[in-house]
């Protein structure tokens, strides 16, 4: 891990500004810790050895008092300004990431896990506030405060100097080699680990299907076991860090003994001041507090940049560059020549050597057996994937191009699509989007009876008048309180609203009885009757009774199914767990 | 409705420390170990203190000897210590962790599935998973660090206290502030400016999970700037109130501070009189002034602490609710067991409900011979997975359940499904291998009864297409099955189990149709000779079975064969026409060559 990633200053510009805060406070803190030292020598001295009387030492004490004021006032300051840093740095990573995952689409790192993204951008990123809070303002006392002792002690002892001169940089140098000496060993377990703790999530997760065998209960051995490993596996990481720990302690506690042991015979030898003894020895532990401290804030540190490093990933994901054409206005076909596309890092495309032509008035149906490429075929022509090989291209007018060159924003408005599993989601995000606001999120306000319309035309306007809300009825995150046949049919209806020259429809009837599917057939025949340009994804087959012609696709045979294997565990696994 | 009453019930910290706190001797070893390294920090001040103070008098060095020994061992001892502190209680912390996994792990195992509904949305599973890792924070954070503080202020005050009363009445007096009155402090400023933020907090999370859910549609509607806005509105909310809490947050970094520099003004100026009176020997005062700052280093640790301890708060509160979850069924104490020669099932008025009020299954009377193939047919929602469920024992019902004659609420559960098989929507593929994922249904399986599970899931020829075939780790971290293949795993387990009866609910659920008519296929190749519940909403494929049963909403409405309830007419015959003329248009597909169109 590098103490401060240069990605952290770029993406999440509010660090710069606590570096800056954190500098200054920490040259305060040098000084006034000094100043403590002093102070408080100095009265010691006075009243224990030079026969001082309580007025003489009066104003010190003041002072002093003064000094833990200033100190703790600083101690304060420091920590608003590192939950504002923090708070600052979360939501600027937030936001560029969100931004980001949406404008790399949902083919990109962070949409195909939304989980996963979700959960590493809400309560993840948490874990950034004890990188802000502990590990950065003690990493700038670390290189401030030993230094300004260093220098204060030097012009007091030199043989204390060279003590401390000479141990604390085997500080760091000890940790630097025990954790190059051990990195390997403990990057193994941590993936032992990571790999222990999916575990116990896989088999409360299959709890049902244990349950439905008469295994669940046995499995209380399979969790002891897995236990036991997880404990000496993280103890076998803990004993190394814990050493590394022991030789920073043992470093520093034993230095200061020395020094303290140092000065002390010398002053009984009279080689050196009583008060310059003193000085030095409250001095001495403040050079290594905050060496000691970065250690220790060292996980948490970790922690924070692990998920901001996730951030890194996506944010620097290029958004690919899409073209800048724009087809004049008019029916669309889109052209489909010997179409392979794969999805990004995977080596088996997902489709292959697919050709036909949608032209304006037909309805192309897709099928094929399950995994063969079918939604593969509309995120492509959606722009969502771009092609491997082949042609995917469109034409209106007298313009014909690549689906690739075309400015992507416009080239969508031309197509509506009816997702296999609608979210139906408002453009304001509401928790519970009105039926108006979810089937008109291509265009914000729209009339009610043209809702009317497109609600009739795909065979749900009866059963959303029905509703006592009409319109106006909330539907639930998860789309409870409608059926999903009834969201398919919304999706649908949305579709409509958005008037588009292509229409691509990925199983449609997939949720609904046969009646209610002819409905739809005939409201997917009424679209190609208007000129449009249909394609649908059917894996029933009712849907091919509207059919002008039938595609089918089927999986490419994989030469080595194994190689897609996933090998990075999900991101869930690795949520910090910092509640929110 | 949970039996636990709110003066039953414990707080849920405790109830958590009781759960993982089985070590309690290695714990306390721990937690001593722990104090004399801190007491060590503390002693090697004051003693160095002394040895420097005492120096200044100029006595003969051999005075100064022991000091200076002592010096360099309590140097020693304090880094040793706290090694051997965190060993030990690191090892204890995970031991009490193996048991908090095995005791949740239980109580979620009595819960499911039914009772799990409420924790399996989203990622709350996942959540409760990490809660419990986080409980390791309780001991090590916070349990540990307070008990080593209030050992090291006892010995300190003690200390101080014989050396001269009053600055050792001062120091006892701030030591409680330290570890009560800050802590509780801190942990209330953090718990109130949580408070105000959580609904933020929510509402940007929600918005976050939304947009990420519905990315596609949102890319694909154009919506993307919109979006990306009301997002950013949400999060610079939270920002800005958090930017406003700040203040009270940091609160934890001074507060500590203020306590160290009482306690060292507090004893000097305490101190000082006496020696100067000539009470007290001038050497002490160095002593006297040195002891609490380190003292306070020390609990300088306890303001996070606090913060810690707010967080497991939250975990305890959650894990607490699986704890008092209501169990869905009650197991009998003496259960009947279930004879090995199945003599049939047979349901006599039984109703059955998710929920208090709603009856999902009303009336139901049926059977099922043993060798005889039955199913269970109706639109989605006529309670047809209630049926499964209760056949399975995972809800309680009322009327009579009977398998083999033994009334399935005064069986054991496990009993009842060592009788019982099921083969369910979507069955969860484990973290392993193929070959374990199918051992599930009969661990001592032989390698032939494995194979010849396999074959008859007809999953072999998949299987040969591996490199590592059977050996092949399949779920989170291994190879990606498609929804096919997930059932035909489950079916090859179920196949091994060899249950007297099987109950198939929808097996074909999530699949598409081709996919769908060969998992149908097999399994009725499969299950030729077995009893057979299949439960489902497609008529095609069960028109050889010995009784069909239409439900509607929770009623029997219908039965007979196949030829029977054609020729009655109504739901059955008309489903039945629509699926299987559109049946005969999907035989076409494998005629229709691959990758080109064909027009109709």
């Amino acid at each position: 891990m590098r103490p401060l990633d240069p990605r952290l200053l770029r993406y999440a510009r509010s660090t710069r500004g606590f570096i800056g805060i954190a500098v200054v406070l920490g040259v305060l803190t040098a000084l006034i810790v000094i100043a403590q030292a002093r102070l408080l020598a100095d009265v010691i001295v006075r009243v224990s050895s030079e026969g001082a009387g309580w007025s003489d030492v009066r104003d010190t004490v003041l002072l002093l008092a003064a000094a833990f004021v200033a100190r703790a006032l600083i101690a304060w300051l420091s920590e608003i300004a590192a939950v504002r840093a923090s708070a600052r740095a979360k939501q600027q990573l937030r936001s560029a990431t969100l931004e980001h995952v949406l404008a790399l689409g949902p083919t990109g790192p962070g949409a195909t896990d939304p989980g996963g993204t979700a959960a590493l951008v809400t309560r993840g990123i948490d874990a950034l506030d004890g990188y802000y809070a502990r590990y950065l303002p003690q990493l700038v006392l670390a290189v401030i405060v030993p230094v300004a002792v260093l220098l204060t002690v030097l012009g007091q002892d030199v043989l204390s100097t060279v003590i401390i001169a000479v141990t604390l940089p085997l500080i760091p140098i000890f940790m630097a080699l025990i954790g190059m000496y051990t990195k390997s060993q403990v990057d193994r377990q941590w993936k032992t680990l990571g790999v222990l703790s999916g575990h116990f999530l896989d088999l409360v997760s299959g709890l049902p299907t244990l349950k439905a065998f008469g295994r669940a209960k046995s499995q209380v051995e399979a969790i002891r076991a897995i236990g036991d490993r997880y404990r000496s596996t993280t103890m076998g990481v803990l004993r190394v860090s814990f050493l590394s720990s022991l030789a920073l302690e043992f470093l520093a506690t034993i230095s200061v003994a020395l020094v303290a042991v140092s000065v002390g015979l010398r002053l009984a030898e009279g080689q050196i001041v009583y008060g310059v003894a003193l000085f030095v020895l409250i001095l001495a532990p403040e050079a290594y507090l905050p060496l000691r401290l970065v250690g220790q804030h060292f996980h948490a540190a970790a922690e924070g940049l692990g998920a901001a490093d996730r951030m890194f990933t996506i944010l620097e994901t290029p958004v690919p560059a899409g073209g800048s054409t724009v087809l004049p206005s008019g029916p669309v076909t889109v052209h489909v020549e010997d179409l392979t596309v794969a999805y990004p890092g995977r080596a088996t495309p997902a489709l292959a050597g697919v050709t036909f032509t949608a032209a304006p008035g037909t309805v192309t149906a897709i099928v094929g057996g399950s995994g063969g490429g079918k939604s593969t075929l509309l995120s492509a022509v959606l722009g969502f994937l771009t092609p491997t090989d082949g042609i995917l291209g469109a034409s209106a007018g007298e313009e014909t191009c690549d689906i690739s060159d075309l400015e992507m924003a416009a080239w969508r408005r031309r197509i509506a699509w009816v997702p296999q599993r609608a979210h139906l989601p408002s453009r304001s995000l509401s928790e519970r989007p009105t039926i108006a606001d979810a089937v008109g999120l291509s265009a914000g306000g729209i009339a009610a009876d043209e809702v009317w319309v497109a609600l009739d035309e795909a065979g749900v306007g009866d059963e959303i008048r029905a509703l006592p809300d009409g319109l106006d009825t909330a539907l639930a995150a998860d789309g409870s309180g409608l059926s999903i046949g009834q969201l398919q049919r919304l999706s649908l209806a949305r579709a409509l609203l958005a008037d588009a020259d292509v229409v691509l429809l990925d199983e449609p009837t997939a949720a609904l009885d046969p009646a209610t599917e002819s409905a739809v057939v005939a409201a997917i025949t009424r679209l190609a009757e208007r000129g449009r340009t249909v394609i649908v994804v059917a894996h029933r087959p009712s849907l091919l009774e509207a059919a002008t012609q039938l595609v089918r696709v089927e999986a490419p045979e994989s030469a080595d199914p194994g190689a897609d294997s996933k090998e990075t565990p999900p991101i869930g696994h690795q949520i910090q767990r910092v509640g929110w | 409705m949970s039996d636990v009453t709110v003066q039953d019930r414990q707080h849920p910290v405790r109830a958590l420390w009781e759960a993982m706190s089985s070590q309690r001797r290695e714990l306390g070893i721990a937690g001593v170990l722990g104090a004399i390294a801190s007491l060590s920090a503390v002693a090697l001040l004051g003693v160095s203190g002394w040895l420097i103070a005492t120096a200044a008098t100029m006595p003969p060095v051999l005075t100064l000897t022991v000091a200076a020994v002592m010096v360099r061992t309590l140097a020693i001892s304090r880094a040793a210590f706290r090694y051997l502190e965190r060993l030990v209680g690191h090892d204890a912390a995970f031991r009490g962790l193996v048991q908090l996994r095995e005791r949740v792990y239980t109580r979620l195992e009595q819960l499911a599935p039914t009772g799990l509904r409420a924790f399996a949305r989203g990622d709350l599973l996942a959540r409760l998973v990490a809660d419990v890792d986080s409980a390791l924070d309780l001991p090590l954070r916070i349990v540990l660090p307070w008990a080593q503080a209030v050992l090291v202020s006892l010995a300190t005050a003690a200390f101080l206290l014989w050396l001269l009363p009053p600055v050792g009445a001062a120091i006892a007096l701030l030591c409680l502030v330290a570890l009560a009155l800050v802590p509780w402090l801190i942990s209330r400023t953090a718990r109130t400016a949580e408070a105000r933020m959580a609904p933020a907090r929510a509402e940007l999370s929600a918005a976050v999970v939304r947009a990420l859910d519905a990315t596609p549609e949102i890319t694909a509607f154009g919506a993307t700037a919109p979006v990306a806005e009301r997002v950013e509105e949400l999060d610079t909310g939270l920002t800005r109130l958090n930017v406003r809490e700040s203040v009270a947050l940091g609160l934890g970094g001074g507060i500590g501070t203020i306590v160290q520099g009482l306690g060292v003004v507090g004893a000097i100026v305490l101190t000082v009189p006496a020696v100067i009176d000539g009470r007290l020997e001038g050497v002490w005062l160095a002593v006297a002034a040195l002891l609490p700052l380190a003292l306070f280093d020390v609990l300088a640790t306890l303001p996070s602490s606090a913060l810690a301890y707010q967080r497991v708060r939250g975990s305890a509160v959650r894990l607490a609710e699986v704890e008092e979850a209501p169990l869905p069924v009650a197991e009998p104490a003496k259960p009947v067991a279930i004879p090995e020669h199945f003599t049939g099932l047979t349901l006599t008025d039984v109703s059955a409900r998710w929920a208090p009020g709603t009856d999902a299954l009303q009336g139901i009377d049926l059977s099922v011979e043993p060798g005889s193939r039955v199913a269970v047919v109706g639109p989605s929602g006529a309670g047809k997975s209630t049926l499964a469920a209760v056949l399975l024992g995972f809800l309680p019902y009322d009327g009579s359940v009977t398998v083999s004659g033994v009334e399935v609420r005064s069986t054991d559960g496990d009993d009842l499904r060592r009788h019982v098989g099921l083969l369910s929507q979507q069955a969860h593929i484990f973290d392993t291998t193929i070959a374990d994922n199918i051992r599930i249904g009969k661990p001592d399986a032989t390698d032939g009864d494995l194979d010849a599970a396999v074959r008859g899931a007809q999953l072999a020829p998949w299987v040969a297409r591996l490199p590592r075939g059977l050996a092949t780790p399949v779920g989170a971290f291994g190879l990606a099955v498609s929804g096919g293949e997930r059932q035909r795993i489950a079916l090859a387990r179920l196949l091994l189990a060899r249950r007297s009866m099987v109950v198939l609910d929808e097996p074909t659920e999530h699949l598409d149709g081709p996919t769908a008519d060969a998992l149908t296929e097999t399994m009725a190749q499969a299950f030729e000779h077995s009893t057979v519940l299949m439960i489902t909403h497609r008529l095609l494929g069960i028109e050889e079975y010995d009784r069909i049963v239409v439900i509607d909403r929770g009623h029997i409405t219908m039965q007979g064969t196949h030829a029977e309830l054609m020729e009655r007419g109504g739901w059955y015959a008309e489903q039945w026409t629509l699926e299987s003329e559109r049946q005969d248009m999907a035989r076409l597909l494998p005629t229709l060559p691959i990758g080109r169109a064909v027009s109709t």
